[in-house]
């Protein structure tokens, strides 16, 4: 192990050192300060003689005086099943009063990229218990499906929400949470955990802590942190993960951090130009292998600044995962939880896991409809709007209808109501029964009559 | 070019060592590397480029991560520029951007990709059966076939004499089972041909002449094929923003167009489509052929995951395979998604050059990158004689979905044809979503005879009647919103029922079903003629007073909303037709 104290300055969370000799690429770097504390960093450039480390938990205090250790090998944590049940920091320290992992393996925090060819389709439903996700945004084993929210919103309370549902149909096989807090206030990590431990999913997940006092830098580590734990507890216990991170924007701030301190030419707004391709180096790690029986499944959360769309975080997002569920703040405005947005939300997996076999022969049909019909149905508020409600037509006014009570009873759920994907599907065709028959194009008379008839009580025809 | 390249008086071996490391971007000094060269970059030899030489510093990008490679580590010189194998064996293929079969890999490292690997791109020791065209004493030209093999059912593989090598053959061997290290040709001046050849990829390789493009590449997608068809060597950009259906069009199109070969460049995006195409393909039929879909195609994946210099050779990689079967005399598609992943890797590596940005940090030569890569489009008569094309289709994913970012605004000065997805579009579930109003094909002039010579004598017209009648739609929208349809003149609110005809019956595609997925050019063409033919039948009955409720609850447009779907289609409109004219003199019969 080499170790210099040749450092002639400190920037942000940067240090730079000289007279340095053949230092490796990335390798991992404790820094042992004055007054005893260690630090820990990585190595970001390195030439013959002058080295950039970037320190995970801040530069502060550090000075000349510091003693820096290479360690000649990238940064590995230890990982054993010893794990599960467990809090950790965001460097991957216990928490809980707990005693030290006894490693069962050292793995590079980076992970390796999944040879494409090795990849299984991910085609197994994940029930969530949310009528909104499973019946119009299903989730799927091994997909990256995030949440956009907006500060404020109860996405947390959602994300927890899922995390306490969460099960596969017909299933019995080894299923556990991992929770990634980045940058999250105390009290959001207390009532997460608080959650946890009343509901006894921290019994089989586990938590990795960096709160918003913690040092910023860390939460470029804690997600790579966790994933590895994922993939290490997927691919070789043969367990489904599902990994919540939140939140990604806070991700993303420290991201843009380094690249400041490192006067990099940044990109949109400020960013760095290469945030796509550290995004997907963390969303891409989720998925299934051919010939294992374990998956990766993430649900990022992240808020969007100014609830943009368009800003760089959710963008960038948006190009790399499969899909988005969209918190909105009207919905949340008008009392309804959980306030998904179904229209601008999208699974990109959704067709592969749903059907018959799967969850119901009608699940698309349903969902296709009342996709159609509350489409309308908000078109159709808007238009109100202008010319009022009075000119429109019968048929019309039940789309009006429709749309609030798709809100109210399909979308709206209370936050410990777990329902089967079949009472779901149920519901949206009692809300269905309400339009004019002879308007519902996306289903077919068959599931009419199997699905829909029953909460029938009279004809129902347009004018 | 070529023999510059190979035979040139460069060292061989030549050594230096690694001065610094950031990111992809190694520089080494005591070097004497060409620029572009390949280098083996550390103890596992990890494969370079050498993208810069700045006095006694040689800066190059390297394919594979970097981590724990130290200065003071060796650095050697190939004596090669990054090459592509050519020859049997990559149809059917997937590889990384470097031509790197991806099973093989797998095989060498398991499921993740590990570092330091080396595997050739087409198998060396694989028999292939050598079927002779020439003979002993025979002339052999620049890049004429000296006999082919069957690479698979459908596909004859000619063997061709490099672009650089000609002579008369001295020897030739018969009909037999070789592999492609076996020489199979000699010529009277020393050069040899084997069943395979290396071809650097960043030089185009060389044809005798580029035509005028004028025959469709006929994609089965109505609004692709009649409002906005691309040419045979032409060029398509389809930008849009995330979830807009860039990947799902793409491989709509690798899957349904009428070329003999596909090559699919997943730049720098998911796994998972990757392995969608590699898990659906085999099973689909190439409607060409008949054949297995797979048998047609060659995948190249290089995911947002995997190294982002590989990312900036793919699109290299895959159009240097899409010349070579063109230099066959084939038909190609390439379809790129997406080349703003591509973009980014030139960003990316260019900010670790400390180079001048340009626009949004993307650097000078973007614009110039994006140019001689669709440059590399074209249909070509070959240096072997034969006619064969490329056609470029590139996805452009612009950040927050803003058309008037650096990629794709660089990329429509370029290409001439343009898709313009829109997110209003893919959000209200129509697909393809996209834009009628925004997108354009300038090739439209040139293959407006060939559509009327093959498919109807009326096709222009009838297309631009469609068009008008958007056009006016989109007019008439604006007044809508402030007074309501009610409001307008009966021909104005007809013209709005037919536009949605026109939207939802013959725009809109259903891309999973059986049927409706591909219409062949005559449907296409039926199908937008019985609409205009409905209008026009209206508007005349509007005209002579007939109100226009009536009109709209005739059975004939019922059934024209349905016909798309239906196997027997062609007879099912002929009918419909019938019933379209007895329908409207009977209204007109009534006044
Ligand atoms: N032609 C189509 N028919 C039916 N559904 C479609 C079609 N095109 C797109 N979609 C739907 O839209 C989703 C997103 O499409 P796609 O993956 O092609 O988007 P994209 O533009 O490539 O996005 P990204 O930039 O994030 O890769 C698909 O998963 C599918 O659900
Ligand atoms: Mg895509």
């Amino acid at each position: 192990m080499k170790e210099y104290k040749t450092i002639t300055s400190v920037t942000g969370p940067l240090i730079f050192l000289e007279n340095t000799e053949n230092i490796g690429y990335g390798e991992y770097v404790k820094i042992n300060l004055s007054d005893g504390s260690v630090k820990r960093g990585q190595v970001l450039d390195t030439s013959g003689s002058r080295v950039v480390v970037q320190v995970f938990e801040g530069t502060r205090n550090i000075d000349k005086n510091a003693y820096v250790k290479f360690s000649g090998d990238v940064l590995k944590i230890p990982v054993a099943y010893d794990m599960l049940g467990r809090v950790f920091s965001g460097s991957g320290d216990p928490l809980d009063g707990g005693p030290k992992v006894i490693p069962e393996a050292r793995l590079d925090i980076n992970g390796l990229p999944i040879n494409p060819y090795k990849r299984a389709p991910p085609h197994e439903f994940i029930q969530t218990g949310v009528s909104a996700i499973d019946g119009m945004n299903s989730l799927i084993r091994g997909q990256k499906l995030p949440i956009f929210s907006g500060s404020g919103l109860p996405h947390n309370q959602l994300a927890l929400q899922i995390a306490r549902q969460a099960t596969v149909l017909d299933c019995t096989e080894s299923f556990a949470v991992i929770f990634v807090a980045m940058g999250i206030t105390e009290e959001e990590a207390k009532y997460f955990i608080s959650d946890f431990e009343k509901t006894g999913a921290l019994e089989r997940g586990i938590v990795f802590l960096n709160l918003a006092s913690d040092p910023s830098i860390e939460r470029l580590i804690v997600p790579r942190i966790a994933l590895t734990t994922a993939e290490f507890f997927a691919f070789n216990y043969d367990m489904h993960m599902l990994v919540i991170m939140t939140d990604m924007t806070n991700y993303c701030e420290a991201l843009r951090e380094i690249g400041s301190a490192r006067e990099e030419v940044p990109g949109r707004r400020g960013y760095p130009g290469y945030m796509y391709t550290d995004l997907a180096s963390i969303y891409e790690r989720a998925g299934r292998i051919e010939g294992k029986n374990g998956s990766v499944t993430q649900v990022p959360i992240l808020t969007m600044p100014g609830d943009d769309i368009t800003h760089p975080i959710p963008d960038l997002s948006g190009y790399i995962t499969e899909g988005q569920i969209i918190v909105s703040r009207d919905l949340e405005r008008k009392g309804v939880y959980p306030p998904i947005d179904v229209l601008p939300s999208l699974s990109r997996l959704m067709s592969k896991g749903i059907g018959k076999d799967r969850t119901r022969e009608d699940h698309k049909s349903v969902s296709d409809q009342l996709y159609a019909a509350y489409a309308e149905g908000k078109d159709l508020r808007g238009i109100v709007s202008i010319v009022g409600k009075e000119s429109l037509s019968k048929s019309d006014k039940l789309f009006l209808d429709f749309a609030d009570n798709f809100e109210r009873n399909f979308v709206a759920q209370k936050s410990n109501e777990n329902r089967g994907i079949q009472t779901t599907l149920d519901i949206g065709w009692e809300i269905l029964s309400k339009l004019p028959e002879d308007k519902l194009l996306r289903v077919s008379d068959e599931l009419i009559e199997k699905y829909m008839r029953r909460f029938m009580n009279a004809p129902n025809k347009t004018d | 070019m070529l023999l510059e390249l190979t035979c040139g008086v460069i060292n061989l071996e030549n050594k230096g060592t690694i001065y610094r490391i950031s990111g992809p971007v190694v520089t080494a000094t005591n070097i004497d590397a060409k620029m572009n060269e390949l280098v083996r970059v550390g103890k596992e030899g990890l494969f370079g480029e050498v993208i810069e030489i700045d006095y006694d510093k040689t800066i190059i990008q390297v394919y594979e991560d970097t981590s724990l490679l130290k200065p003071g580590d060796e650095v050697t010189t190939t004596g090669m520029p990054l090459s592509v194998d050519l020859g049997p064996g990559l149809l059917g293929s997937i590889y990384d951007g470097v031509q790197r079969p991806l099973p093989k890999l797998s095989v060498l490292m398991g499921e993740f990709i590990k570092r330091g690997a080396e595997a050739p791109g087409i198998d060396r020791e694989k028999k292939w059966k050598f079927f002779p065209l020439k003979k002993k004493g025979d002339i052999v030209n620049y890049g004429e076939a000296i006999g082919y093999v069957d690479e698979n059912e459908h596909t004859k593989h000619f063997i061709m004499s490099p672009p650089n090598i000609t002579g008369t053959i001295i020897e030739i061997l018969e009909e037999g089972d070789y592999t492609v290290e076996e020489v199979l040709c000699k010529l009277d001046n020393g050069a040899v041909i084997k069943m395979y050849q290396r071809w650097p990829v960043k030089v185009p390789r060389p044809f005798k002449d580029k035509m005028m493009p004028n025959v469709p590449l006929v994609t089965g997608k109505r609004i692709i094929d009649v409002l906005f068809p691309l040419a045979k060597g032409g060029t398509a950009a389809i930008p849009g923003p995330f979830g807009s259906g860039k990947t799902v069009t793409q491989q709509q199109l690798a899957k349904w167009s009428d070329t003999k070969v596909v090559v699919y460049i997943g730049c720098g995006e998911r796994g998972n489509e990757m392995i969608d195409v590699l898990t659906e393909f085999p099973k689909l039929v190439d409607p060409v052929t008949g054949g297995p879909l797979m048998n047609r195609t060659v995948l190249i994946a290089n995911t947002s995951n995997m190294p982002v210099a590989a990312r900036e050779a793919s699109i290299y990689t895959g159009i240097t395979i899409a010349e070579y079967y063109r230099d066959m005399g084939y038909d190609v598609a390439l379809m790129a998604d997406s080349t703003s992943r591509w973009a980014e890797a030139m960003r990316e590596i260019s900010s670790r050059l400390e180079e001048m940005p340009g626009e949004e940090g993307y650097p000078a030569y973007l614009s110039s990158r994006l140019s001689s890569f669709y440059e590399r489009a074209g249909i070509v008569v070959t240096l072997g004689g034969k006619i064969g094309s490329v056609t470029v289709i590139g996805a452009v994913s612009p950040p927050g979905g803003d058309f008037s970012e650096p990629v794709v605004q660089n990329t429509l000065r370029i290409t001439k044809t343009f898709w313009a997805l829109d997110s209003n579009l893919s959000q209200k579930r129509h697909f393809p979503s996209i834009n009628w109003l925004e997108s354009y094909s300038l090739y439209y002039d040139s293959l407006k005879e060939w559509f009327e010579s093959k498919i109807s004598v009326d096709w222009d017209r009838t297309r631009a009647e469609a068009m008008e009648i958007l056009q006016k739609e989109a007019e008439l929208q604006e007044i809508v919103q402030l007074v309501g349809a009610d409001a307008l003149p009966p021909d104005q609110q007809f013209l709005l029922e037919i536009s949605r005809m026109i939207r939802e019956i013959f725009l809109q595609q259903d891309s999973y079903h059986e049927v409706d997925e591909f219409h062949s050019l005559k449907r296409q063409f039926s199908l937008l003629n019985a609409i205009i033919r409905f209008s026009r039948l209206g508007n005349n009955a509007i005209e002579n007073g007939v109100e226009i409720d009536k009109i709209i609850k005739l059975e004939s447009k019922a059934e024209i909303s349905k016909v798309r779907y239906r196997k027997d289609f062609e007879s099912k409109i002929g009918s419909i037709n019938e019933t379209m004219s007895k329908e409207f003199k009977a209204l007109l019969g009534e006044e």
